[in-house]
Order: C-alpha cells, then structure tokens, then sequence
C-alpha cells in the first residue's frame, strides 16, 4: 500500500543540473505588486519562476524584480518580445551576461493577436543556444516531429502550450502533448492556457513532467492562495500518475462481475 | 470590395474609410436597442456590428455591465499592470495650419528647436525621474526637423532609454526604417479625424493637408518593422461615435494586417489649446467612458493610451476599465524637463500635473503595478 505516496518522496524532475521536487513552475507578470510574488512563492512551494528579461531594469535601483526572488528558488530568463531567432538569442546573452544563469526559456512570439510561439524561429534558437551551453526550455505549439528535432539540437526540455497564453481554456491541445509526452525522452512541460488547478492537475495525470503557470495566478483575487491551490494541484495529478491510474472506459464497470464465480 | 471582418496587408485602409463613407451611422446608431447591446455585449467574439452597437447611445445604460467585462479582458490580457511613458518634445516649428492646434504655423509662440547637447540634457533630466520608456515629439515639419536630426536626436537619447518611440511627420517606410535602426521601436500618428470633410476644414494648410499620405503612415510603420504603433483620434472634431469607430476598425485593421506589431489606441480629447478652438462634438466623461469600454471589447488585447490631457481624478478612475498605459509628469512645450523656465508654449494644456512619483502612488492605490519598462531596444 501507499507505494504512490513513497515514490513522491523521491520523486524530483532534473533539469540541467538541478533537481526539483516541485512540480509546479510559475511566473513573474501580471501581479498586482512585485511584493507578492514571495509570498505566492513560498505558499506555492514552486522551485522555478519564469521572468521576462523584457521588464527586468538592471539601471534601476528600485525597480529590479530580481529583488523579489528569493535565492533558492531558480530563475527561468524568457525571451518574451523576441520576433525572431536573432532577439531570442541576443536576450539569452543578455541574461547570462546579468547573472540570470544559464536556463532559458525561448519564446519567439510573431503573432500578437493568439501569442501564439513561432516552431520554427524558435528550433533555431534552441541551436544555437544550447551549443553554448545554456538549459533551454523552448515554448512551442505542440508538434512531434519538431519537438524531436529540438530533443536532438539539445533541448532539456519541451514546453508546449495547452491553450493560447493567458487565455484560460485549459488543456485544449491535449492529443498532440499525450504524443510528446509517448514519444520524447525530455521532460514535457505544459506552459500557457492552465487557467485552473483541476487543468494543471489534468495535465500531470496524464503525464506531463511539469506545469507552467502564470496568469491563472497572478491574476486570481488572491494570488497568493491560488499559487498554493495550484501547486495543491500538481501533487495530487502527478500522484494519480505514479499510481497509475486506470483507463477510462466508454461504459459502466460494474464492481460485482457476472463471471466472478469463475476461479 | 473589401472584407469587413478581415483585414489583410494587401488591403488598403483607405477602402474601409470609403465603404464607411457611404454607410448612414445615424440611422444605425438611432435603432439599436438596449437588448441588442445586451446581446452585442455577451458574444465572445465581436463583430464590427456589436462595437457599433456598444458605442450607441442604448449602451449608455449598459455601462455597468460593460465595465465589468472589460476589466476581466484586461485582466486577463495586461495583468494588474500599468505601463508609463513620458514625452519630450525637442521641436514646435510647424509648416502645417490645424486649426485646433498649438503649435499651428500661423501662431506667434516662441518656436525653439533643440540642438543635441540640449536634447542629452533633457534626457538626462528626465532618466533621474525612473522614467523608461520616452516618447519623442516635433512638430511636423520636414525642412526644420529633417531625417538626419531625428536620427541624431535618437541616438543621442537610447542609451538612457529602453524604449524610444516617435510622434512625428508621417515619413516613408524607408524612413521609417533608418528611424528603427537608429533605435526608436514605437510609433505614435494620429489621424486626428477619420470623417473626411472636417479633415479638409480643420488641417488648412501644410502638407498635413494629405489626407491619404497620413492614414496609410501607421501600416507603413508596422511594414517597417516598428514593435508597436499607436493610433488616435482627436475626439471633438468629427462626430464622437463615428469617429471613435473608425478609429477602432482602424485599429482592428493593423492588428490583422500586421500581426507581429503591437498596436495601440490613444484617445486624446480636445481641451483648450492656445488658440481657443472650441470643439464642435465635445465628449463628455460618461461618453468617453463608453468608448474605452467598447475599445476593450470590441479589442481585447488592444493598448489602451491616456495623456494628461485628461484630470488627475478622472485618469485614477479610468485605470481599472481598459487603460493600460498613461504618461506621466508631462511636459507638452519644447525640453522643459532639464530648465523648467523653457518649454512655455505648450502643444496643449496638460490636466493631470502631478509629479511620477504622485502617479506611481496612485497607480499602487489602485492595486496596479506601474510597468516602467516593458520592452528594450536590442
């Protein structure tokens, strides 16, 4: 019994070179106040955060949200604004040379009216970027043969969107991610469109290896208590996962078998 | 013709203009009913029918419901964010006569032009307020203010900036591409009035006088590959309900034409500019109200731009229903920021005089985190 519950004691996601025992990844934008963005953190227990380098002012004295992260929790640099290969890949440089570490999360966005990540712009950033040594997590529209070409350019993960970003509407793309998931040997992490806790723990029972969440959070009344329903969330999805849950049937099972006399 | 509710780069703005032309806006505007509003109001996706529906005079008694829904959409699009952007005019010579204008070429104000060494001096003066994102202004005219110096002007001011955009002369897309290698990523143009007539009887002289030249700029813009553009309509010129729906499909058009720009609204209201023009079509706060609300609506993920033209209570209120950046500790004369004597002869009267810092608090009061820089030049 309970085998489930221990393997979540050891359970943890690597990603580069750091372990995660929170399955829950979580963002900067959108809050009311860079303040709560601790307070969501430690209710959540989320272990890695998401920050636009777009909105990070390293002039400012005042304004730097860096200041609002604490140490142990690790920075995921993203190239929210970059239009093509080129600004993703100069944003990465500019993270790495600011002191954000080497992960990087690559968002190359052409399309403003769907937010929707460009596949092709952003299979050549993953290139680049992971030749030179930097823990990419490439944002993509949910596509097998792609994210198997971004496995073999380095990528250390795959992060494919379940709904348009911000949008709310849950796990919309969730045949194609089941296929990433089946099929790549990276870590599959559902970022963009989780828009309540039931979706973000949907996407873990089904395997996903983590979530991404940030709108869901940061725009809730009360970011702080949806960080921790959220992260409530993900443990519950990633335990029905660990313990494998049964198939869906199309009719009723009944618990009593006719042909349970049969020894 | 012209697709209405669809808009690609290969159509011109201009047909969307002429086939609205021909369309009778009062007789539309006068039928709509409040239930088709109700209606209008409850699609997920809207129509150019519904925005009209939503700026008729029956949606004035929907406009509780309306701002609920347009701040979820705001929410849900910007976060609980406001973005901030301060102007700096360097320049007020004019060649063209508006009449509401002023800066119009027929006023004696003192007319200065900044030279480079005073343009760093104002930059600098304006960094020290935290401000990140600078708006650069002239008054339009090619031969004072040429190419070269508003290229000069902007490389002298990037480096203290993450984001420069212009509000100038509309320019060629080739222009507009040296302006963008320069460094200067956003453009500001307005049309100040779509309805044709009162074009001609407001803009009498200067080549400001083109009407075409001027609404094609901001899709040129975009070709060019400005990040952003932002749009407007000076409300008090042509009648306010036609006009703020030109504006919007205005709107609408870039965003389908151009996908990969971020475009935005402004929504300046005529006050009393030296010269003393009354406006013809003043919209009163509860119209205006009207019209943000319909903006959000009709454009969920549209910027939404409020000047300090409008009053400091009134700017607080408004943050909550669909604006998303307002500027801040403005000054509309020529420099003004490093020696506050300069810069007298103002392009307009500014309401909302209040220091950054006094706009940074009541943006915070408001549950809103001021947005100092949302983007830099790379």
């Amino acid at each position: 019994m309970w085998e489930a519950a221990d393997t979540m004691e050891n359970d943890t996601l690597i990603l580069g070179n750091k372990r995660f025992g929170n399955r829950l990844f979580t963002g900067t934008g959108k809050f009311s106040a860079k303040s709560v963005i601790p307070r969501m953190l430690e209710a959540s227990g989320s272990e890695m955060i998401t920050v636009a380098l777009r909105r990070v002012d390293f002039a400012s004295e005042t304004e730097n949200i860096l200041d609002y992260i604490p140490r142990q929790v690790t920075l995921l640099p993203n190239t929210s604004g970059a239009r093509n290969e080129g600004e993703a890949v100069r944003i990465a440089h500019i993270a790495r040379e600011a002191g954000c570490g080497d992960f990087i999360k690559i968002e190359i966005i052409t399309d403003t009216k769907y937010l929707l990540p460009d596949n092709h712009a952003t299979l050549l950033a993953t290139e680049t970027l992971a030749k030179e040594g930097f823990v990419v997590l490439p944002y993509v529209l949910p596509d097998l043969p792609l994210a198997r070409r971004l496995e073999d350019a380095g990528a250390a993960a795959v992060m494919p969107l379940g709904a348009p970003i911000g949008s709310n509407r849950g796990l919309e793309t969730r045949a194609l991610i089941e296929m990433l998931i089946e099929n790549l040997s990276v870590p599959v992490i559902v970022d963009a469109g989780l828009g309540r806790p039931s979706h973000a723990a949907e996407a873990m029972e089904m395997g996903a290896d983590a979530v991404l969440v940030n709108t869901a959070i940061s725009s809730a009344e009360d970011p702080v208590a949806m960080g921790r329903a959220f992260s409530l969330a993900v443990a519950a999805g990633r335990m029905a996962f660990l313990a494998r849950m049964r198939e869906e049937q199309k009719t009723a099972v009944p618990s009593s078998p006719l042909t349970g006399f049969l020894s | 013709m012209i697709r209405l509710d669809s808009f690609r780069r290969t159509d011109s703005f201009q047909e969307v203009v002429s086939h609205f032309e021909a369309f009778d806006f009062e007789g539309y505007f006068s039928q709509v009913t409040p239930a088709q509003v109700a209606l209008s109001l409850a699609r997920e996706k809207l129509h150019w029918r519904d925005f009209l529906n939503l700026l008729s005079p029956a949606a004035a008694s929907l406009l509780e419901p309306m701002a609920q829904r347009a701040r979820k959409l705001t929410i849900q699009y910007f976060g609980r964010t406001m973005q901030l952007y301060i102007p700096l005019y360097i320049s007020n010579y004019c060649g063209n006569e508006c009449v509401y204008c002023g800066f119009n070429r027929t006023h004696r104000i003192r007319r200065r032009k900044l030279s480079l060494p005073e343009i760093e001096a104002e930059a600098a003066a304006i960094s020290r307020t935290g401000m990140r994102h600078i708006l650069l202004l002239t008054g339009e005219n090619r031969e004072i203010t040429p190419i070269d110096y508003i290229e000069a002007a902007i490389r002298t001011i990037r480096s203290r900036f993450t984001s420069v955009a212009i509000e100038m002369f509309p320019m060629e897309t080739e222009e507009y591409v040296r302006l963008k290698a320069a460094g200067a990523d956003g453009l500001t143009l307005y049309q100040e009035v779509y309805d044709r007539q009162v074009y001609r009887r407001v803009h009498l002289a200067g080549k400001k006088t083109d009407y075409r030249y001027r609404l094609d700029a901001p899709a040129r813009g975009a070709a060019a590959g400005f990040r952003a553009v932002n749009l407007g309509t000076l409300f008090g010129l042509g009648e306010k309900r036609r006009e703020a729906f030109m504006a919007g499909m205005h709107a609408r058009y870039l965003e389908d034409a151009y996908p990969d720009t971020e475009t935005s609204l402004s929504l300046p209201r005529l006050n009393a500019a030296e010269g003393g023009y009354a406006p013809d079509f003043p919209v009163d706060d509860r119209t205006f109200v009207q019209f943000i609300l319909a903006y959000r609506l009709f454009l969920p993920r549209l910027g939404i731009t409020l000047s300090t033209r409008e009053p400091a209570a009134l700017r607080d209120r408004l943050m909550l229903l669909g604006i998303t950046r307002l500027s801040a500790g403005s000054r509309t004369g020529v420099g003004g920021y490093a020696d506050p004597d300069q810069g007298k002869a103002m392009q307009f009267q500014i309401s909302d005089d209040r220091p950054v810092s006094v706009i940074i608090q009541a943006i915070r009061d408001r549950g809103l985190q001021p947005v100092f820089k949302d983007w830099e030049a790379i």
